[in-house]
């Protein structure tokens, strides 16, 4: 069991979860993911890791409702547990001194793109952030990304908040503009990853996409996660989650991500007829509800 | 002396009216009502029956079934004690050598081992050693009273295994009853690895495995859930932060190998890996009581790809899960198949249609990204190969289609390098497993074993149980001789 220590809305839909992990915290590195179970009955996904403390033993991850799991998942909070948190995974991003860095999030990929920002800042770039968001409430970590970014650009959607458009304009015009750009990393929807690559392949600016695709153990045995890079298969769980957005055939990561669309809208439709039931399965396996698996017994 | 390790002689009958008595039937779910539910196919036999097939045994002066036998089970003094009604004495004689009789019981390709070399199947039909095995681990499991199991004096040394498959499991059975203090480090959320997500409940069911994980719990075995060695603490940490005095690697051979054929990428082309993690370890059959779904096989054609125990496992799993039509496809013919002989048979009984010297060459989709055919080469068997069997070649101008919905490839696994690529100094050979004395199991690296499919590749159950054991007691010596190396 993995304790709550923290857990607070940054946005509508989007909470932030301070975990007790003390083996994970000592070793995680920007780019890094767990993989997570809620309960007994609970699916394997893959969330990136926020930030981690290793002195007090805690990792943060930063999580969007958006099946089952997540909508479970973010009803937890301080004091509740986690039943199963296996990580870090994945290799860690790569940091050095490139010399001008765009880093774009786009939605909750905004949280994932955070720590990379901050490592590649502390490594000597200089690095510009760019994140977009669907409206002015959903805009998140827009004071650590300030303090960590040399400059930042805001886009919402509809206009809300800061600038009305895209993340990808505000790519364009620092191109235009004739701004020296030496590595773009793109986290955050797949249309939208997919669309700087577009951008950046022209202009031959090296482009590094954190993908996510389906996942179950997370260390290379399923195969489940497998994305076509340079037409060769590349397990995302250990062979990225970070890849050359220009070698990425984007198509079908889309295709392979549909894969349970009717699993998954059935298990949403059924969380969304009676949440509270479905919430308090979660809730009667946490600690002093009955002992279970999982961390050291 | 226990009276269990002094059986009497019950045995009266003469050599011959032994002989006389046929092997004794397995019970099992009927062919057609198994291939609905995911409960076991075999049932058993009754004190009766176990009694009476026991009474076959020869009592060979020169047991080949314990010669044969990779960890060594005193086969012939266990059936004795059955025929004796020793039931218990004979689950602890079992003990001594093999810590998962339970398992065994069911997985074990007896025909191999322990039966193959029985003298009675040169004449009538081999001892049912495995059956009596499974029969004295159930009974035992009955009848066992696990807070009264005895405990070793402490030694003060820690060893750690990573891995909580076959391999790891029988390492640290042997080394807790030495008195050393034993923790198992697993990647997954449950201890058991192969045991718990490869092989299906209705060969193996969870609760066995369970129950065998829970005596190793009693007897004082330490697991850790939840880390993946190489990732969340490195084995030299293990060594050096954390005072372990010796590491056992028994990781196997996790990582799924791929055909590389064009449309491998197709929605509802699955490893065999996967799809057998989502049923067993997931419970996605379950959907949606539990939450990882999988595909619906209700109606659809399902093939796999390949002929050994995993292949049979998924495909069987797939006619469970109400597909129309299961087929197996093998580039060899039947008899260069790996997958143990009663699988082979109660597949055939459930309806799988067996397509061999048959070899896929693409996988064709529908156009929206989901698989509907296979496109398949016949097969002739030339010369043998390395392997020692026949080699597979291609038929010119025999491709033919084969409509599908789902395929799953189980044609096979490699060494997954998150250890060795993170352990300076561990030698491993041009495949990436872990190089390993064949008779102590120490790597390259002082204080580090290794065994199972992570030294071999994958093979089978008790070979990797047999290199636990032996690494087991090498590892005892190590730490016997004050870490002499």
């Amino acid at each position: 069991m993995f304790k709550i220590l923290h857990a607070e809305f940054l946005a509508p839909g989007i909470k932030r979860f301070v975990i007790e992990a003390p083996r994970i915290a000592q070793k995680q590195k920007p780019g890094q993911f767990v993989i997570l179970r809620l309960y007994e009955h609970g699916e394997r996904i893959p969330i990136t890791i926020e930030h981690s403390d290793p002195k007090a033993g805690t990792i943060r991850i930063v999580v969007q409702s958006i099946g089952k799991t997540t909508n479970l998942l973010n009803s937890l909070n301080a004091g509740d547990s986690i039943l199963n948190v296996v990580g870090p995974l994945g290799k860690p991003s790569e940091i050095e001194n490139f010399g001008t860095v765009v880093v774009m999030g786009g939605g909750v990929g905004t949280a994932m793109a955070y720590p990379t920002a901050a490592a590649l800042k502390n490594a000597g770039n200089r690095v510009i952030s760019i994140v977009g968001a669907r409206n002015k409430e959903l805009v998140i970590l827009e004071r650590e990304l300030r303090e960590t970014s040399d400059a930042l650009m805001i886009t919402t959607d509809d206009g809300s908040y800061a600038d009305k458009g895209f993340v990808t304009d505000k790519l364009r015009q620092l191109i235009e503009n004739g701004t020296r750009i030496d590595l773009v990393l793109a986290i955050g929807p797949i249309p939208m990853m997919r669309a700087v690559a577009e951008m950046t392949r022209k202009e031959k600016i090296r482009t590094i996409v954190s993908l996510n695709p389906i996942m179950i153990d997370g260390t290379g045995m399923c195969g489940g996660c497998r994305v076509l890079v340079d037409g060769k298969s590349e397990f995302a769980c250990v062979d990225g989650p970070e890849f050359d957005a220009h070698r990425v055939d984007f198509s079908v990561l889309v295709q392979r991500n549909s894969m349970y669309r009717t699993a998954e809208q059935k298990s949403m439709e059924e969380f969304q007829h009676d949440p509270k039931s479905q919430i308090e399965a979660v809730h009667a396996e946490q600690p002093g509800a009955c002992a279970l698996e999982g961390g050291r017994q | 002396m226990t009276e269990s390790s002094k059986p009497p002689l019950l045995n009266v009958l003469p050599l011959k009216e032994r002989m006389k008595i046929p092997r004794q039937h397995m019970l099992e779910q009927p062919a057609l009502e198994r291939a609905t539910n995911f409960t076991e196919v075999n049932l058993g036999y009754s004190e009766e029956l176990a009694r009476q097939e026991a009474a076959r045994c020869l009592e060979c002066a020169n047991p080949k079934c314990t010669n044969d036998c990779p960890v060594g089970v005193k086969v012939k003094d266990f059936v004795r004690l059955i025929v004796a009604g020793d039931f218990m004495g004979a689950a602890a004689k079992i003990r001594e050598d093999n810590v998962l009789p339970a398992i065994t019981g069911r997985v074990c390709p007896q025909e191999d081992h322990c039966e193959g070399g029985c003298l009675m199947g040169k004449k009538v039909q081999p001892l049912g050693i495995g059956y009596l095995e499974r029969f004295v681990a159930d009974y035992e499991q009955r009848h066992l009273d696990t807070s009264k199991l005895p405990k070793a004096p402490p030694t003060g040394k820690k060893v750690a295994i990573v891995g909580s498959g076959p391999s790891g499991l029988t390492a640290a059975g042997d080394l807790i009853q030495r008195g050393h203090e034993v923790h198992v480090f697993e990647a997954l959320h449950t201890p058991g690895g192969v045991l718990v997500y490869g092989i299906p409940e209705f060969r193996l069911p969870k609760q066995i495995i369970r129950e065998q994980i829970d005596y190793m719990r009693a007897m004082g075995v330490v697991f850790e859930t939840d880390v993946v060695v190489g990732k969340t603490v490195t084995l030299d940490e293990l060594m050096h932060e954390e005072g372990y005095d010796a590491v056992f690697i028994g990781t196997g051979a996790g990582l799924p190998q791929f055909m590389n054929i064009p449309g491998e990428h197709l929605n509802g082309v699955y490893s065999a890996n996967e799809f057998l993690t989502r049923i067993n370890l997931m419970h996605a059959y379950e959907f949606p009581k539990y939450d990882e779904p999988m595909l619906d096989l209700h109606g659809k054609q399902v093939a796999v790809i390949g002929g050994g125990n995993t292949a049979l496992d998924a495909i069987r799993s797939a006619l469970r899960l109400g597909a129309s039509k299961a087929y197996v496809i093998y580039r060899r013919s039947e008899a260069e198949m790996p997958a143990r002989k009663e699988e082979v048979e109660h597949a055939k009984q459930e309806g799988i249609e067996f397509r061999v010297l048959t070899n896929p060459i693409e996988f064709l989709s529908d156009g929206k990204g989901w698989l509907n055919a296979v496109r398949c080469m016949k097969m002739d068997l030339g010369e043998p190969d390395a392997s020692g069997r026949r080699r597979p070649v291609a038929v010119e101008g025999s491709e033919f289609n084969l409509p599908l919905s789902v395929a799953v490839i189980a044609i096979g696994t490699g060494a997954n390098p998150l250890i060795q690529s993170t352990t300076p100094g561990l030698n491993t050979n041009k495949k990436n497993y872990i190089e390993a004395d064949p008779v102590t199991q120490r790597t390259s690296r002082r204080g580090v074993f290794a065994g199972g499919d992570i030294v071999t590749g994958s093979a089978t159950v008790i070979l990797a149980m047999g290199a636990g054991r032996r690494a087991a007691q090498a590892i005892h010596e190590y730490l016997s001789t004050w870490c002499e190396w």
